[in-house]
């Protein structure tokens, strides 16, 4: 009977057809882009020049992709972003969950206050930094080499400070104590101990940190040519008129997104998940 | 993820406690040649305790006064120089002449003020769209889990791949946009070349990708409200909308905030989407440099002029922005708790 003086109120009210209407609507926004892409990398430049522009695909898919992987050195492109986003992540992941371990757990000198610069840095912006760090590669000669965008992007404030919420509610204290007293040394706690309980969080900052670094625009195409490029240089210079074909152009575009796109439709639950969890804690 | 996963938390300390005795105060006050080696061990077990916090966030900080205190001060310094892109490392002092020439600028001015006006058309209608889709979302529904993934597919898609795609879109002759806007009898937009037309297609390619991020974050944080708010709100015979207004929004606020400012500090950011949206010489941001941007003005003066001293002076100014941004938000936040 309480049943019935319950009221259903909040999330726990269903949503009527305009709710639907609306994120179909919606949905379908965020979707169309990205599919148009695809269709216009299946025509050809003339198709698309033309009114009304094309609704569906043509039969230009493959010779558009090859043209591209070719052409505008998407290929290596592909490669070489999966080096650098791969590194980028491993390095933030294994470094932001050592350091947050520390914060979360450990007593030191000085904790707050580093804590605190970690915090600080989250907000500086990298124009700050590409004057100084282009006349380092310059003198190093690095330009055009992956580790010039690697090793600036390796560590990450907002990783540090994502493992260390995490890991202050995830990571039992008497667990730590009772290893301790075992004799288990830091590193072994670490290993058995930090690693296995930051699992899950490990794994949203690496998805995290991937997509970021796959996606990162302005260093790369400051520190890398077409010679050897990621996917977002050789976008970009597909964009300046590398390739003056528009529809090789959007089969580039797509060439570069699918990878990201695959991982989504694998692991997109867990990406959402992990960015709800961030913000909740942010 | 494999590797680590039949390693269960126990393991580790049973296998350590039989190769190792404690190392910890029962080690103390035993005699002979034990004792020895339960000291050497007791110290080790002291400088671990000591130092092993620090050796763990090294990495971090080691990286970061690399590659991030030092170019910033760096940037700085070179501020004061009149340095070139083609000797980078031939530095001429010249005190404040950057900074001054800077405020004579008039490119410096445009591009703050299309700074400022992409960052509103671009956040705001982006913020208020996200919260409504947020509140939808936030209902039962069936097939919740499709609309969180498919709309937070744009954030996969990266700028570069996304703006050349909408560059397309908003072609004046051949563009999806310009065609339906022709077919209602509105007549085509010239999205390049006019000021307010440029900004508004750039803002789109911003809103598109970040709105149904903003959207999972507005979530998570409509998720964590008491239901009992909304259910004593409807027992006051609150509509939807008045629970929304009453309820949801108060309860956001300290993460509509948060939002604000990330995609304030974005907006002070904004680069390759006008890079791109310009097509060949998208440096300049359009032939009158209408949707030129302080982060593309700062690449054109360093990449394309070869000034790199004015550049670091641009990325000192837009360093300023986001710290009196940075000021306001904690001024509002500590307004925001004193009124709670």
């Amino acid at each position: 009977m309480t049943k019935l003086t319950r009221v259903r109120a909040g999330r726990h009210l269903h949503g009527g057809p305009l709710t639907y209407a609306v994120l179909i609507v919606f949905t379908a926004g965020s979707l169309f882009p990205l599919v148009w892409t695809a269709i216009a990398a299946s025509r050809n430049s003339t198709r698309l020049s033309q009114t009304p522009p094309p609704f569906w695909f043509g039969g230009n898919l493959f010779k558009n992709l090859q043209t591209a992987w070719t052409d505008a050195n998407m290929g290596l492109a592909l490669l070489n972003t999966a080096v650098v986003a791969g590194s980028i992540a491993l390095g933030t992941v294994l470094f932001s969950t050592l350091a947050g371990f520390a914060f979360a757990k450990l007593r030191f000198r000085f904790k707050n206050l580093l804590m605190l610069l970690v915090i600080a840095t989250m907000m500086v912006p990298p124009q700050l930094s590409v004057v100084p760090l282009f006349m380092t590669i310059a003198e190093l000669e690095w330009t055009d080499q992956l580790q010039a965008v690697i090793l600036p992007t390796l560590v990450s404030a907002f990783g540090v400070f994502f493992m260390r919420q995490y890991l202050v509610q995830a990571l039992p204290g008497e667990l730590i104590e009772a290893a301790r007293m075992d004799g288990a040394s830091s590193l072994r706690i670490v290993w058995h101990i930090v690693f296995p309980a930051a699992r899950p969080a490990m794994a949203v900052l690496g998805m995290l940190t991937f997509v970021a670094a796959w996606n990162d625009f302005f260093w790369p195409i400051i520190a890398l040519t077409q010679d050897n490029p990621t996917v977002q240089v050789a976008l970009a210079n597909l964009g300046q008129g590398f390739v003056p074909d528009q529809s090789v152009v959007m089969a580039g575009a797509l060439l570069g997104t699918l990878p990201l796109l695959l991982a989504f439709t694998l692991f997109g639950r867990q990406i959402v998940g992990g960015i709800m969890q961030g913000a909740v804690k942010g | 993820m494999r590797p680590y996963t039949d390693q269960a938390v126990s393991p580790s300390a049973g296998d350590a406690a039989a190769d190792r005795p404690g190392a910890v105060p029962a080690a103390a006050g035993r005699p002979g040649d034990t004792g020895r080696r339960r000291a050497v061990r007791s110290r080790r077990y002291r400088w671990d305790m000591k130092y092993s916090p620090y050796a763990f966030v090294a990495p971090f900080f080691v990286f970061f006064a690399a590659f991030g205190v030092f170019p910033l001060l760096y940037t700085g310094w070179s501020s004061l120089h009149r340095v070139s892109l083609s000797a980078p490392n031939d530095m001429q002092w010249v005190g404040l002449h950057n900074y001054t020439r800077l405020l004579e600028d008039e490119f410096f001015w445009n591009a703050l003020r299309n700074t400022f006006t992409i960052g509103i058309i671009s956040t705001v209608p982006q913020l208020l769209m996200a919260l409504g889709i947020a509140h939808l979302l936030n209902y039962r529904l069936r097939a919740s889990g499709f609309f969180r993934v498919a709309i937070l597919t744009p954030y996969a898609t990266s700028v570069a791949a996304a703006t050349l795609v909408f560059v397309l879109l908003f072609g004046r002759d051949y563009g999806m946009i310009n065609w339906v806007l022709d077919a209602v009898g509105l007549g085509k937009v010239d999205w390049q070349s006019g000021t307010l037309s440029s900004q508004v297609a750039v803002s789109s390619i911003v809103i598109w990708r970040w709105t149904g991020y903003n959207a999972l974050i507005y979530l998570a944080a409509m998720q964590a409200v008491p239901n009992d708010l909304y259910e004593s709100a409807a027992l006051d015979g609150a509509t939807r909308w008045q629970q929304f207004l009453h309820v949801t929004i108060p309860s956001l606020r300290p993460t509509i905030l948060f939002t604000v400012v990330v995609s304030t500090i974005g907006a002070t950011q904004l680069f390759g989407e006008p890079l791109l949206f310009g097509g060949a010489g998208g440096q300049k941001g359009g032939a009158s440099h209408q949707f030129q941007t302080l982060g593309l003005y700062l690449y054109e003066q360093g990449w394309f002029n070869f000034h790199l001293g004015r550049a670091s002076a641009i990325a000192w100014a837009m360093f300023l922005i986001l710290l009196i941004v940075a000021g306001i938000h904690l001024l509002v936040a500590r307004r925001l708790r004193k009124s709670q």
